[in-house]
């Protein structure tokens, strides 16, 4: 059942995207200063806002799971944050592509690419603590505790390093403006791009969120043929 | 097993500790009366240890209930009136005994922590060594420390995971005197032990646990004092074949 | 309060086997020399680009001396199962974690000074013009270090890899504290006037403090007893 709603979630997400890659590609005009290589902005901001959302889930899995103690709050912790961590990266490098087309470098220490560079490795630091421990239970409960701790800092880091002056480009959805620099079009396009990431973001969940629960089983069967 | 006059010090219902999903205690449910002394008997990894750091606070548990004194084991007031000794003896090597005794009575709220505190190193016969550091005492003095530690805040409860282990025969012999004299104040004491008849002869009461459940549970006989082994032979799954 | 009782006791304790051992005093004390002194090779301390990146190269001393100081924090319970004696106890696992955070700031001060200290001599700077100010960004900022230093301590405590571990975790979590501390200290040992960007970053140390201190009294229990 688990398997078909994630392929179900995979088909409609390559459907979406495919059709819309059309349009972005084809139909959109290009951006008035940027030239083409704005187009990349159709992934790089919906990764960075699926990877957001996955990071805020895992704070509430992980809330959820310290005051309930339900194993499956934990497994769904781990993996949304490892899925978001790759749309993370994924941010990143499209990032650094766009920064190298459109100023000549493969880095730029502006506000936006740091604060997620350092959002990638307070995660990063996640994955590495779930390794380290073998017991599920305290992997549970220390995992929970470090992605709150974790997603506090997100907003702080976020926060502060907007401070700092920054040559990204400055906000372009209409939400944030209030207005809107970008034509209604081209949001619309990035809009149904983040719903097609969303959609295999949560696909990939279910599938590592499955791998969870079948290691800890294993681990469990482990224990029991150990314990005769 | 529920004494009908003195009234529950330590209640479990239907107790489940997981690691994963793998249950280490499986529906334990026991109720030691006040002023009981249980014996917690077992093979290695039967739960016996798991179950002491639950009562002792130190151990989340996933289901079921456990009380001490109505409270429960990470309260504050269960834990001022606890008494715990693992299987560290918990003391510091680099402060002298009479520091390691301070800090722990100023922690658990003893009243003129100084005096007790000199009190007990009599007591445990670390008087003339009180000042010097942990780091330079024999195995016998640290264990004796240890007692002192445990002791020191006249505990209600007593939890002490395979206490005898490893002590010398005269640790053994205060070990015991502490003990009786717990029991006389009204303590309730748990111990693990391998060393049945030490512990058999101080309790009253036995528990017998395998593979996390409880096999047997009620009051110590004179049958377990002369033939220490009939409870595993009778009881556990193992011990029949 | 109660709370502040027994996070003093125990810090208090803490402090008591510091002093004697002197372990964390002296080995964080000569890293933090030698990588001064290795700054001053890696950067010529009379370029002026050296004297304005000063808050920057004192504040990674800092940070990674201090990793010699919190790491010993919860570490200094594992021999004979001191821990769970004291967890057993009537101190609260907020309590322990806020003494340990305590006795961390205490030694991390002196490492501090010390530092500032040889630093002076170094770089030739003076940097006693603005005490006051100088003293809250180093108070603030070493709080925040420790307490995410103690928090992180006793989660890390029974880990197989603790030491290596520790670190990799923190250091992110600590970026906007010590940026923070960085600009500041920059503008303070330059001797600029307080302007409103430095507001900005005093206010983000404070942010962090309290949120990350917080979290730290919230979550301790579960972190602790697992």
């Amino acid at each position: 059942m688990r398997e078909k709603v994630a392929y179900g979630l995979v088909a409609l997400a390559a459907i979406i995207l495919a059709v819309n890659f059309y349009r972005i590609m084809l139909v959109l005009p290009d951006d008035a200063m940027q030239g083409p290589i704005y187009r990349i902005i159709y992934f790089h901001v919906p990764a960075a806002i699926t990877a957001f959302t996955g990071f805020f889930v895992a704070l509430i899995l992980s809330a959820w799971y310290l005051s309930s103690g339900n194993m499956a709050a934990d497994s769904l912790a781990a993996s949304v944050t490892e899925v978001s961590l790759v749309f993370a990266v994924l941010n990143l490098v499209t990032g650094s592509i766009w920064a190298h087309v459109i100023w000549g470098v493969w880095w730029t220490w502006d506000a936006r690419l740091t604060s997620m560079l350092v959002c990638v490795l307070i995660y990063a630091g996640y994955l590495m603590l779930r390794q380290a421990i073998d017991e599920p239970t305290r992997r549970a409960r220390l995992a929970a505790a470090l992605s709150i701790f974790g997603f506090a800092d997100v907003v702080i880091v976020w926060k502060s390093i907007e401070w700092f002056r920054t040559n990204h480009p400055q906000p372009v959805l209409s939400v944030r403006t209030g207005g809107g620099h970008m034509d209604p079009r081209m949001e619309a396009a990035l809009y149904i791009n983040l719903l097609a990431l969303l959609l295999f973001a949560a696909a990939l969940t279910i599938v590592r969120a499955r791998q969870e629960s079948t290691a800890r089983e294993i681990d469990s069967l482990r224990r029991y043929a150990n314990a005769y | 097993m529920p004494d009908a006059i003195a009234p529950d010090a330590i209640t479990i219902d239907r107790l489940w500790k997981f690691y994963g999903d793998y249950p280490a205690l499986r529906n334990l449910s026991l109720t030691l009366a006040e002023g009981r002394c249980c014996a917690l008997l077992g093979r290695n990894g039967a739960g016996k240890t798991t179950l002491l750091r639950i009562l002792a606070g130190l151990s989340p548990f996933q289901r079921g209930d456990v009380h001490m004194f109505g409270n429960t084991p990470r309260s504050e007031d269960a834990r001022r009136q606890l008494g715990f000794l693992g299987h560290g003896i918990g003391v510091y090597e680099d402060l002298s005994a009479r520091e390691n005794l301070l800090f722990f009575a100023r922690i658990s709220y003893v009243g003129d922590a100084s005096q007790v505190c000199d009190t007990w190193l009599e007591r445990v016969d670390l008087a003339r060594v009180a000042n010097m550091p942990v780091r330079q005492f024999s195995r016998g003095m640290r264990q004796r420390l240890a007692l002192a530690r445990t002791f020191l805040n006249e505990p209600k409860t007593l939890l002490l995971d395979e206490p005898f282990t490893s002590l010398d025969d005269r640790a053994i012999a205060m070990l015991s005197e502490l003990l009786t004299e717990a029991r006389r104040r009204g303590a309730t004491i748990v111990l693990s032990t391998h060393q049945l008849r030490e512990a058999l002869a101080i309790a009253s009461d036995v528990a017998l646990l395998e593979n996390g459940r409880l096999r047997y549970a009620g009051e110590r006989t004179a049958e377990m004092l002369d033939d220490p082994g009939f409870l595993y032979r009778t009881h556990t799954e193992l011990g029949a074949a | 309060m109660r709370l502040v009782k027994q996070a003093l006791a125990v810090a208090r304790k803490d402090l008591s086997v510091e002093l004697r051992t002197k372990e964390s005093l002296n080995s964080a004390g000569a890293f933090a020399i030698v990588i001064l002194l290795l700054f001053s090779f890696a950067f010529d301390p009379d370029a002026e680009m050296a004297q304005e990146l000063s808050g920057g190269l004192l504040w990674l001393v800092f940070a990674f001396a201090g990793a010699l100081v919190f790491n010993r924090g919860f570490a200094r319970e594992l021999p004979n199962e001191c821990l769970d004696a004291l967890l057993a106890s009537s101190v609260s696992s907020a309590g322990l974690v806020l003494g340990k955070a305590i006795a961390s700031v205490g030694i991390l001060l002196i490492i501090e000074l010390l530092s500032l200290f040889v630093f002076g001599i170094f770089y030739n700077k003076q940097w006693w013009a603005h005490p006051a100010e100088l003293a809250a960004v180093f108070v603030l900022a070493s709080w925040g270090i420790c307490i995410v230093g103690a928090v992180f301590g006793a989660l890390t405590v029974n880990l197989r890899l603790r030491e290596l571990m520790l670190p990799v975790i923190i250091y992110p979590l600590l970026l906007p504290l010590l940026m923070a501390a960085i600009e500041l200290t920059n503008r303070l040992l330059a001797n600029q006037k307080i302007g409103d960007s430095d507001w900005l970053w005093a206010r983000v140390l404070i942010v962090f403090d309290v949120v990350f201190t917080a979290l730290s009294m919230l979550l301790a229990e579960p972190i602790l007893v697992n």
